[in-house]
């Protein structure tokens, strides 16, 4: 048995978001519940058809209990993999292995923050010589990161706001995105610097919201309400977990759970149709499509001038608007599979991209220091 | 595995870090058998697992690996540093520069170790001194 055996093992059967942008007086609990409520009968099933649960969030030491006792559901098998952002991407790995084991038939992969509320991350645990440094967040860790790749490879600010343009461009054709007003390069330049060289518009939106999303087995998700979106191949790495750790601060763990992913799921980057990368900072996006070989090392800059990856562009990414406009609840990562998911059913709206048959959905974890791809599938792809 | 005999008995790895520093003294682990250095204080080596690790002063120079400007208003204490150095012993450190204005510190800049108290973070106004980097080459001064 290879890791191959899980191509088309499961299929993303219900999408679900809740609360995006400001929700006063919600939990982070209830956010998630609220996505649920909406993911759970988009795939035409009830609460109880769900016997699994994997979820997390950087406020609950027992995830997978709250959600399961607020739910009253009780499942059969649960995973809460804390990778950061990047977690409900591992969970769909460690789902579709369960489902093929026969653990469990239906998945709830489930997250809420009441992050814009709360005015902080909450964190539980910083790492102890970033706390010495008086460090709370990770905006310096990505900054040093974004400072370094311009120092090796010529990296401008104009081309890190080209990423912050193009996402907002998206984010104008999603009726729930948060930020649609016009954005100009130059008004990312304009904008203050928080971390240089990041500015406040590199930096992703801090959000309320819940997401949802309803994993099952290929034979089910073929008797459901949508068109199943298929996973064809998922893959992590993780490399450090604090900064001073990271081994080079221009290559992520992107360069290696990429090609694995890709490998499993037997395609290459001139497959791929759309891209939901995790956009925690615009540097990201930059960062993300060289490690996976969309251009070589340091020409991620020029890649994404010139409107490449907005709308109308060569190469869609982010189409929803991505943490940077659409909305970021502390962790982003369950949206990149929405978004995805949404683009192969072919429910995507103004944004669909056409005859879109192969997404990725790749999230990333504390400061580049988990990555996970995703490669998802039309049913045209199994 | 046999574990190092710790001249500070009921002290951890950082325990021994941080009261060397009190001490006045950077010590950084190193691995007489494999010859490696490593920071954070750790009972064995990452990768290798060496379990050797002894605490070893160090020359206190490196060069700055990457460093931001952390922006914040007049009234909650301006503009501050954080860097990131890499020590001539080949470990990477996070740290904030000080004797230079936050814009002046830049990627390939020298850089020399301070043993310093500091009104942030965890040791805040506190006994306990933790490391910071100024320019290397300066004149031996009062830490701003």
């Amino acid at each position: 048995v290879t890791a191959y055996s899980l191509r088309g093992k499961s299929a993303i059967v219900g999408l679900g978001t809740f609360g995006l942008g400001r929700a006063p007086g919600l939990s982070s609990m209830d956010l998630m519940a609220g996505a649920t409520a909406r993911a759970v009968p988009d795939a035409g099933l009830q609460l109880k058809d769900i016997d699994g649960i994997c979820g997390g969030t950087l406020y609950h030491m027992f995830p997978t209990l709250s959600i399961g006792e607020y739910l009253g559901i009780r499942p059969t098998w649960a995973c809460s993999d804390m990778t950061g952002g990047s977690s409900f991407l591992s969970h769909l790995l460690q789902a579709t292995m369960a489902i093929e084991a026969g653990l469990c038939n239906t998945v709830l992969i489930a997250y809420g923050s009441n992050l814009k509320q709360a005015g902080t991350f909450g964190i539980h645990e910083l790492p102890t010589f970033e706390k010495v440094y008086g460090l709370a967040s990770p905006l310096p860790g990505y900054a040093m990161c974004a400072a370094r790749h311009m120092y090796e490879y010529g990296t401008t600010r104009e081309q890190m706001a080209e990423v912050a343009v193009a996402a907002r461009q998206w984010a104008q054709l999603h009726p729930d995105a948060t930020m649609k007003a016009p954005l100009t390069i130059a008004d990312v330049l304009a904008s203050p610097l928080v971390a240089d060289p990041l500015s406040r518009l590199d930096c992703c939106l801090m959000s309320d919201g819940g997401a949802a999303v309803i994993v099952t087995s290929p034979d089910r998700a073929k008797s459901l309400k949508h068109r199943p979106v298929y996973f064809l191949g998922g893959a992590g790495a993780s490399w450090s977990r604090e900064v001073s750790q990271i081994p080079d601060f221009c290559t992520t763990p992107t360069a290696e759970c990429a090609p694995r992913a890709f490998e499993m799921a037997g395609v290459t980057t001139n497959d791929v149709d759309v891209l939901q990368l995790y956009d925690a900072f615009t540097i990201n996006v930059i960062m993300f499509l060289e490690d996976m070989g969309f251009c070589r090392k340091g020409e991620g800059g020029a890649f994404v001038s010139g409107g490449r990856i907005a709308p109308g562009g060569a190469l869609p990414v982010n189409t929803n608007g991505g943490g940077l406009s659409f909305a970021h609840p502390g962790m982003y990562g369950l949206f990149t599979l929405i978004e995805a998911a949404e683009q192969l059913r072919g429910n995507a709206g103004a944004r669909q991209i056409e005859g879109a048959e192969i997404a990725i959905a790749h999230g990333n974890g504390c400061t580049f220091s988990h990555e996970f791809t995703a490669v998802l599938g039309a049913a045209s792809t199994v | 595995m046999t574990m190092p005999t710790s001249p500070m008995d009921g002290i951890g790895p950082e325990g021994q870090f941080w009261a060397h520093l009190r001490a006045g003294k950077l010590m950084i682990q190193h691995s007489s058998s494999t010859g490696e250095y490593v920071f954070y204080p750790r009972l064995i080596a990452p990768g290798s697992g060496a379990d050797d690790l002894e605490f070893v002063e160090v020359s206190g120079f490196g060069t700055i690996y990457s460093t931001t400007i952390m922006r914040r208003p007049a009234k909650h204490g301006g503009d501050d540093n954080v860097a990131v150095v890499d020590l001539d012993e080949g470990v990477r450190m996070l740290t904030r520069v000080v004797d230079c204005a936050p814009d002046e510190v830049h990627i390939g800049m020298r850089v020399q170790a301070v043993i310093a108290g500091v009104d942030f973070g965890t040791y805040a106004n506190s006994e306990q001194p933790i490391v910071l980097f100024r320019p290397a080459g300066l004149r031996a001064g009062a830490v701003s």
